[in-house]
């Protein structure tokens, strides 16, 4: 266990064309602490979370994973993902491959373990989230809650260190909110390290051990759950939760 | 005009073994250029100059310029430069080939680039390489998509071979000029072979057709 934080970012710029995404943002996150990033569309809080793996690239700026630069890492990048899980909005399961060789793909190529020990893990996980009936089916057969469990079972294959959440009940139907939110607090509860980027305020307050409030391209307010969603101290976090809650 | 089949049946043999030659030629400048041609797509999609500009300006040449001059070229230039002398099969399978690599570049690279990012960034979040992304991720995916246009391409090819009668390769056309020559009759030589190129794209068709249905069954 790392003393030092397990996320620092210092000064990262980003920006698509003329458009400045992220402006001089910095952040840490401690090991096993659960990070929940808020704030309006186009705040740049995906493009924050999607730079923690390399998925976007900053112009300026330092990422130290595990007190490793992500930046100069070069093609060792893929062993520093391969420790961090990542779960998108719209799931991005492999829609060619069964449930279970979605799941045992990555840790049988990437992790090199043996296909039957894959498996084994896979079907465990599979349990974890609630689908181990669902292991021969294709992802086209799932709803869209069951597909994302599907999604967190396949990032977790990889044994990560860190799991980043980009806006992971977005895309699905109320109704299915629940089941997905449901997994990620038990992961939470187990001491995973998270970030995530999310809509759903009562989550943020209850599972969250920091809140980060984002508007254009800057982190404006960070804090306990309470203290920001209660008694936020900057007029545009009042200005944005008021509008959402 | 009086149709004479006994010089179809009397030139039958010979027919059957230029459809031969056909289908031999075609089917080895397929498979050697939808290689090539996997090659020249993934060039042409890199981000470094020099590999996506040369391979740029190899489809452009010769999806630009006619078949029958590249023909020519391959065989009274590039054929005799590479083994010392011409031979018209040689030749016929490489024009062929490097022919067909162009169209199937293009192939590839609309179906890789039409899968969502979202899977490479999936595979990507797993640690895998952009290798094996592309190998267990993109190309599975993609190539279910490109069928159809394969099946366009592999047609067009063997109906293009028929050019390849020109440097006397010996296969279907050639075959029927010979026939041609030996009666002066123009209807039979040229309907017999129009006819067995027929078969040959239809029966082609019917087979991608269904290993179309197969690919989108699973």
């Amino acid at each position: 266990m790392t003393a030092g934080p397990i996320i620092e970012v210092t000064g990262v710029h980003k920006s698509f064309g003329a458009n400045t995404v992220l402006k001089d943002v910095s952040m840490q996150v401690a090991p096993g602490e659960v990070v929940v990033i808020i704030g309006p569309s186009g705040s740049g809080k995906s493009t924050l979370l999607r730079c923690l793996n390399g998925l976007e690239r900053p112009e300026r700026g330092e990422i130290r994973i595990e007190d490793r630069s992500l930046l100069d890492a070069g093609s060792s990048i893929t062993e520093i993902r391969s420790r961090m899980g990542m779960v998108f909005q719209q799931f991005n399961l492999f829609p060619h491959l069964s449930v279970l060789r979605n799941i045992t793909l990555a840790p049988v190529q990437v992790r090199k373990l043996e296909p039957a020990n894959a498996e084994e893990l896979a079907l465990s996980l599979l349990g974890k989230v609630g689908l181990g009936e669902k292991a021969g089916q294709f992802p086209a057969s799932l709803s869209g809650g069951q597909a994302q469990r599907v999604a967190i079972a396949r990032a977790l294959a990889m044994e990560p260190r860190i799991m980043l959440f980009d806006e992971p009940t977005s895309a699905l139907d109320p109704e299915m909110v629940g089941e997905v939110l449901a997994v990620m607090k038990e992961l939470a509860a187990e001491g995973m390290t998270m970030v995530i980027v999310t809509h759903e305020m009562g989550f943020a307050r209850e599972v969250g051990h920091r809140v980060l409030f984002m508007e254009q391209g800057m982190i404006v307010e960070e804090g306990a759950p309470r203290q920001l969603f209660d008694e936020p101290r900057q007029e545009r976090t009042k200005a944005f939760l008021s509008k959402v809650l | 005009m009086h149709f004479r089949f006994d010089i179809i049946v009397d030139y039958i043999p010979l027919l059957l073994k230029g459809a031969a030659l056909t289908i031999g030629i075609s089917a080895l400048a397929i498979v050697l250029g939808s290689i090539l041609g996997l090659a020249v797509s993934f060039g042409k999609m890199s981000s470094r100059w020099y590999l996506s500009w040369p391979t740029s300006g190899y489809i452009h040449f010769f999806r630009g310029t006619p078949l029958y001059v590249q023909i020519l070229i391959v065989h009274f230039g590039l054929v005799p430069a590479c083994i010392g002398h011409t031979d018209a099969i040689v030749a016929a399978i490489t024009a062929l080939a490097l022919n067909s690599a162009a169209y199937t570049a293009e192939i590839y690279r609309a179906g890789i680039q039409s899968i969502d990012k979202g899977q490479t960034e999936a595979a990507q979040s797993l640690g895998m390489t952009s290798g094996q992304t592309m190998r267990f991720i993109i190309l599975p995916q993609a190539v279910r998509r490109m069928i159809p246009a394969f099946g366009n391409e592999f047609v067009v090819l063997i109906k293009d071979s028929s050019l390849v009668a020109l440097i006397a390769a010996p296969e279907l056309m050639y075959w029927s000029n010979v026939m041609r020559g030996q009666y002066l009759r123009v209807w039979e030589p040229y309907l017999a072979a129009a006819f067995i190129y027929l078969i040959l794209t239809y029966s082609l068709s019917k087979l991608l057709g269904w290993m179309e249905k197969k690919g989108v069954a699973g």
